[in-house]
C-alpha cells in the first residue's frame, strides 16, 4: 500500500518544502569562491549559460555567462536564484524507507540495502505477473544520457514494455504534429532568425514568464521594424505592447488557423511555388478551410472579425517571419491538430528554412529537446527511431548487443501507466524527476493509484509530494552534482558541468540505475564508468537515425558553445537551422528538404473540434492553466527556494472584473472554484487581463492549492497529451478561509 | 577607476514584462547581498501587466545628497551617486522623502540608507551591472551610445526631467520614443486629471474580442 504514512504535515516537517534563503558563506561579501563552473540553468528549455561559484563543496552563487550565445548573461529569476537548490535542509543525503513509527513516516536506511529492496520487488512483482507488470516513469529533466539510460533499463534490463515521461505533459503534440508535416521533430530555426523577421506570430506562449530570454528576441526584431502579433486568452506581458492581439477563446486555435489560411488563399497569400516545390496536400486543407470564412472564425474562436482579417494580412504579405508557439496551443485534446493548423500557415507562406523565415514550439523542459529523442518515451528507441520498427530495432539491439526479439513492444503514456495500475496490471513502479500527484490532470485519482500500487520506489533529491508515497526513495542528484548534455530549445546540445559532489549517500542518477541492474543480476549493458562512455554509445546507437549525434562529442561541445543536431559526422558543423538547400537528411536523400522519402512537407486537415468538456449550465466558466514567472513545474525546487516564494507565494484565482462582479467576488477573497472532478479555495486576484468566460490559475503548487484537482485528464488521441489549457468550472465567494489556510496558522 | 565615460544605463518600460531578475540579481550583488536597491512595480495590476523598474537615475546634481545634514552621500567623479557612507549616515531618511525618483531606501535595521550604486564594484571593474546584465527583456541596458543607436532605433535617450519647477539631468537615460521633449512630472497638472487607471478607457482585450461574446460573458 503506498499511501502516505503519515499527516502530511508531519511530512512537511521533516522533509519540507522548506524555504531556503541566503546565509552563511553564501552572504558574505568577502567569500572568494574556489572556481566559476561553466554550466547551464537547471529549470526551462531555453538552457541559459551560467557560471556557478563554488566554495567548499557549495555553490556559493553566481556570475553571469556573458559568453554564451543563446542568452548572453540574462537569466531569469529562477536561474538568478538557482544556487539555492544546493546544500538545502531538505535535501535527500541517505536512502529512505517507509516507516510508520519514523518521524516524518520515513526511516534512513542503508543505501544498498535500498538498491536490494528495489531489486527484489522488481523481480517479485515481474516474475510473478509478467515484466509489464513493473512500469518507469522518468522526466526530461534529466541530462540526455540520464533520458538515455532510462530507456535503456526499461526496455533491455526490466524487459517492461511500460516507461514513459514527463514530457507527456509538455512537448509531445508539438512533437508528433511536426513529425507529421515535416518528418522530424526540431525546432526549424536558431532563435537569432526571430529578429530577422518582419513578422512575429506568437501562439499560447506566454514567453515573458515561461520563456523569459526569448522576449528580447522578440523586442528586438520589433525595434527592426517587425509587427508582433500575439494569440492567448490573457493579456500576457509580451502581449501588453503588441502590435495585435487576438484575445482567442481557451481551446479554439485551430479555427483561428484555419481561418487565416482562409484569407490567405482568398486573397492569393499562398507561395504557389514554394507549395508546388516543397509541398503536398495543400488542395485538400484548402478545401476544408472554405468552411472557415472570417465570420464563422469569429463566431468560433471569440476574437473580432476585423482583427482576424488585420492578422491574415499581417501574416499574409510578410516577406519573412517566424511563428512561435507552445503549451497554450498544445495542452489540448487536439493539440496535435493545432500544431498542425499552425504549421499550415507556415507552409503556405513558404517562410520556412531560410534566414529570418522560422517556426518552432518552444520546449519547456530543462532537457524537453534531447529528453524525446532517445527512448525514454514509450514508443520510442533512441535516435528518434521507433520502437515499433523492425530496422530501427535491429538497429539498436546490434548497439546494445542483445537480439532484437528481446526488445518488448511499445508501451503506453504516462496517464495510461496509471489507468493500467487501476486495472491491475501494473503493480510495481519506480520513478525518477517526475512528480505526478502535483502535475498530471485529475491529480486526486494519481494519488488513489499511486495507493494501489504494491511497491513504488522513487529517485529524487528532494522528497517531493509523488514520493511521499514511496516505499523506498533512492538519494539522486542534482543537476549541479552531475555532467551530461542536455539539447534546448533551438536544438543546440550543450554540456552540463559538475560543480559540486552529491551529499552523503546520494549519488549521480545513472550510478543508482546501474546499481539496481547489478543487484538484478542484469548489469551487462549497465557498467559505464562515467556519463561521457553513456554519449559515447548513444551516439553510436543514435547514429543514421533522424536525431543523429554521432558526429557530436563533449569537446566539440565545448569549443564551439553548443552543437545543433543533426551532426552525422565528426567533421559535420551541425545544423543551427532545418530545411536548407543541402543540408543533411538520411530520409530525403536529395530529393528535398523535408524529412520524407520525396522531401516535401506534408499539409495536413486540422480539424476543429470543441474542447474534450465544454462549458455548459452547471459548469460555465473556463478554466485553464499555466506557470508564473518564479516558479518552475510542480514546483519540486522552486518552492524550496525562499525569494522565488516570496514573489508569488501562492496560486491566484485570475478573473475578469466583469465576471468577478456577477458572482460577487472581490480581489483577494477567497474563491471556491469546482470542477466535475474536484475543488479548490484560493485567493481572486481580479484583473482586466483575461477573458471575461474564462479563469486562469498557476499549477505549481500541490494538495489543496493544486489547479490539477480540477483539470480534466482528457487526452490528444495522437500525442496523449491532457487537455491542460480547458476544462469547465463554477466559481464562488467562499463562506471563509479554507481548511487548509486555518491549519497552516495553527501550526 | 571608475565607471568608463562612454558606458550609459538605459531604461526601456516599454520592454519590461515584471518578471523581477533584476530585483533577484540585486540581491546577488556583494556590496549589497541581501538587499534589493532595485524598485520594479505594477503600475496598477488590475488594468495592465505594465511594470517600472527603477534603478538610481545618478542625477547630475543629486536632491539627496543636497539635502543630507551630514553629507553622507558622494558623488563620484564618474557621475555615480554612491550608497549611504555608513560612518556619517544618521539615518534620518531626508534623502528618501526628496529624491524625486524614489530612489532611497531606509534599512532601519541597519541606521543606513541604501540605494542603487550602479554595481560600482563591477562597473568600476569593466563589468556591467547585475541588473542590467540579467534583464531578460533588456529593458535595462548598459552599454554605449554607438550600441543603442544601432539596437534601438525607434527610441532616443532622455535624461532631462522636469519636476514642478526643478529641472534634473541624470546621468541614467530614460528611453522615449523618438520626438517628444522632456518628461514633465507636475503634481497640480495632475489636478485635473481622472484617477491612475481610470482615464484608460480602452481594455485592449474586450478590444479584440468578438462582441457576441462579449454579450455572452456580460
Amino acid at each position: 500500500m503506498a499511501t502516505i504514512p503519515k499527516r502530511t504535515s508531519d511530512v512537511i516537517d521533516h522533509f519540507g518544502p522548506h524555504v531556503a534563503y541566503a546565509h552563511g558563506k553564501r552572504l558574505d561579501a568577502g567569500a572568494q569562491a574556489e572556481c566559476l563552473v561553466k554550466t547551464h540553468c537547471c529549470f526551462c528549455g531555453q538552457q541559459c549559460g551560467i557560471q556557478l561559484k563554488v566554495k567548499d563543496n557549495t555553490v556559493i552563487g553566481f556570475e553571469p555567462w556573458t559568453e554564451f550565445p543563446f542568452n548572453r548573461g540574462k537569466l531569469c529569476p529562477k536561474g538568478v536564484k538557482r544556487y539555492l537548490q544546493g546544500s538545502h535542509p531538505d535535501r535527500l543525503a541517505t536512502a529512505l524507507a517507509r516507516s510508520e513509527s519514523a518521524p516524518g513516516g520515513f526511516a534512513s536506511i542503508a543505501y544498498r540495502d535500498a538498491i536490494s529492496r528495489v531489486a527484489a520487488e522488481i523481480e517479485r512483482i515481474q516474475s510473478a505477473h509478467g515484466n509489464d507488470a513493473f512500469a518507469v516513469l522518468s522526466g526530461a529533466s534529466l541530462t540526455t544520457e540520464k533520458a538515455y539510460l532510462m530507456g535503456k533499463f526499461a526496455h533491455m534490463c526490466l524487459r517492461t514494455s511500460n516507461i514513459d515521461y514527463n514530457g507527456r505533459l509538455c512537448m509531445v503534440s508539438a512533437g508528433a504534429a511536426n513529425k507529421k508535416a515535416f518528418g522530424i521533430d526540431r525546432a526549424a530555426n536558431p532563435w537569432e532568425d526571430i529578429p530577422r523577421a518582419d513578422v512575429v506570430w506568437i501562439s499560447g506562449a506566454n514567453i515573458a514568464e515561461c520563456a523569459p530570454i526569448t522576449t528580447d528576441y522578440v523586442w528586438q526584431a520589433r525595434e527592426n521594424g517587425a509587427q508582433i502579433i500575439v494569440v492567448d486568452p490573457r493579456v500576457t506581458p509580451i502581449a501588453r505592447t503588441c502590435d495585435l492581439f487576438l484575445p482567442v477563446k481557451p481551446g479554439r486555435d485551430i479555427a483561428l488557423f484555419n481561418g487565416i489560411l482562409h484569407l490567405m488563399i482568398e486573397n492569393g497569400w499562398v507561395d504557389q511555388l514554394f507549395v508546388d516545390r516543397y509541398t503536398t496536400g495543400l488542395d485538400a486543407v484548402a478545401e476544408h478551410v472554405q468552411q472557415w470564412t472570417p465570420k464563422r472564425t469569429a463566431e468560433v474562436t471569440g476574437i473580432a472579425e476585423t482583427h482576424i482579417r488585420r492578422a491574415a494580412e499581417i501574416w499574409g504579405t510578410a516577406r519573412r517571419s517566424f511563428l512561435l508557439h507552445a503549451r497554450g496551443i498544445e495542452h489540448h485534446s487536439h493539440g496535435v491538430q493545432n500544431v498542425l493548423g499552425a504549421i499550415n500557415i507556415v507552409l503556405a507562406s513558404g517562410r520556412i528554412g531560410r534566414p529570418g523565415c522560422g517556426y518552432a514550439t518552444i520546449t519547456g523542459q530543462a532537457n524537453g529537446q534531447g529528453g524525446r529523442e532517445h527512448g525514454q518515451k514509450c514508443d520510442q528507441l533512441p535516435g528518434g527511431r521507433d520502437l515499433g520498427n523492425p530496422d530501427h530495432r535491429a538497429h539498436v539491439a546490434s548497439v546494445w548487443g542483445i537480439e532484437p526479439e528481446s526488445l518488448p513492444q511499445p508501451g503506453v503514456d504516462a496517464y495510461e501507466i496509471f489507468r493500467k495500475i487501476e486495472r491491475g496490471e501494473i503493480r510495481g513502479l519506480l520513478s525518477i524527476c517526475f512528480n505526478p500527484v502535483v502535475s498530471l490532470p485529475d491529480n486526486n485519482y494519481v494519488r488513489r493509484m499511486l495507493e494501489k500500487l504494491e511497491f513504488y520506489g522513487a529517485i529524487d533529491f528532494f522528497l517531493n509530494e509523488t514520493a511521499r508515497h514511496a516505499n523506498i526513495v533512492l538519494p539522486g542528484s542534482l543537476h549541479e552534482e552531475d555532467e551530461g548534455t542536455v539539447t534546448q530549445a533551438e536544438g543546440r546540445v550543450i554540456k552540463i558541468n559538475k560543480a559540486v559532489e552529491p551529499p552523503g549517500d546520494a549519488r549521480q542518477d545513472w550510478r543508482i540505475i546501474q546499481d539496481i541492474a547489478a543487484a538484478l543480476g542484469r548489469e551487462r549493458g549497465f557498467t559505464f564508468t562515467e556519463p561521457r562512455e553513456i554519449f559515447d554509445e548513444l551516439r553510436a546507437a543514435s547514429r543514421g537515425g533522424v536525431c543523429d549525434y554521432y558526429g557530436i562529442t563533449y569537446e566539440k561541445i565545448e569549443n564551439r558553445l553548443g552543437v545543433f543536431w543533426p551532426c552525422p559526422e565528426l567533421e559535420h558543423e551541425g545544423t543551427p537551422r532545418l530545411f536548407e538547400p543541402g543540408s543533411w537528411n538520411p530520409i530525403a536523400r536529395g530529393s528535398g528538404p523535408f524529412y520524407f522519402p520525396d522531401g516535401r512537407a506534408r499539409f495536413n486537415v486540422a480539424a476543429y473540434s470543441p474542447p474534450a468538456e465544454d462549458v455548459d449550465e452547471e459548469y460555465p466558466i473556463i478554466l485553464t492553466t499555466g506557470r508564473v514567472v518564479s516558479q518552475f513545474l510542480s514546483g519540486t525546487q522552486t518552492r524550496r527556494i525562499g525569494p522565488l516564494v516570496d514573489q508569488y507565494s501562492e496560486p491566484r484565482v485570475e478573473i475578469h472584473p466583469t465576471l468577478a462582479a456577477r458572482l460577487g467576488i472581490r480581489d483577494g477573497a477567497w474563491t471556491r472554484v469546482r470542477s466535475r472532478r474536484g475543488e479548490c479555495t484560493l485567493r481572486a486576484m481580479v484583473v482586466n487581463t483575461i477573458r471575461p468566460d474564462t479563469v486562469f490559475i498557476p499549477y505549481h503548487w500541490p494538495d489543496a492549492r493544486s489547479a490539477n484537482q480540477l483539470t480534466i485528464a482528457a487526452q490528444d488521441p495522437i500525442s496523449k497529451i491532457p487537455e491542460y489549457k480547458v476544462c469547465a468550472v463554477r466559481l464562488c465567494p467562499a463562506e471563509s478561509e479554507p481548511a487548509y489556510v486555518r491549519e497552516e496558522t495553527k501550526r | 577607476m571608475g565607471v568608463p565615460g562612454n558606458m550609459e544605463f538605459f531604461i526601456d518600460p516599454s520592454r519590461c514584462i515584471g518578471c523581477q531578475a533584476c530585483v533577484q540579481a540585486c540581491s546577488e550583488c556583494d556590496t549589497h547581498k541581501g538587499h534589493a536597491m532595485i524598485h520594479l512595480e505594477y503600475i496598477d495590476r488590475s488594468l495592465s501587466t505594465q511594470t517600472a523598474p527603477v534603478v538610481c537615475m545618478h542625477c547630475d546634481i543629486p536632491t539627496c545628497a543636497e539635502v543630507c545634514p551630514a553629507d553622507a552621500i558622494k558623488r563620484t567623479a564618474d557621475g555615480v551617486v554612491q550608497s549611504a557612507r555608513k560612518p556619517r549616515c544618521i539615518a534620518c531618511s531626508n534623502c528618501v522623502m526628496a529624491c524625486p525618483f524614489g530612489v532611497p531606501k531606509m534599512q532601519v535595521e541597519m541606521e543606513l540608507m541604501m540605494k542603487c550604486d550602479m554595481c560600482y564594484d563591477r562597473t568600476s571593474a569593466g563589468l556591467k551591472p547585475m541588473c542590467a546584465t540579467v534583464c531578460p527583456s533588456q529593458a535595462l541596458f548598459f552599454g554605449t551610445r554607438e550600441e543603442l543607436a544601432e539596437l534601438r532605433p525607434r527610441s532616443r535617450p532622455a535624461n532631462t526631467f522636469h519636476f514642478g519647477n526643478q529641472t534634473i539631468t541624470t546621468k541614467v537615460n530614460m528611453l522615449v520614443p523618438k520626438g517628444g521633449g522632456a518628461a514633465s512630472v507636475n503634481v497640480i497638472d495632475a489636478f485635473d486629471e481622472e484617477p491612475v487607471g481610470m482615464s484608460i478607457s480602452i481594455d485592449p482585450l474586450l478590444a479584440g474580442m468578438y462582441v457576441e461574446d462579449q454579450r455572452n460573458a456580460s
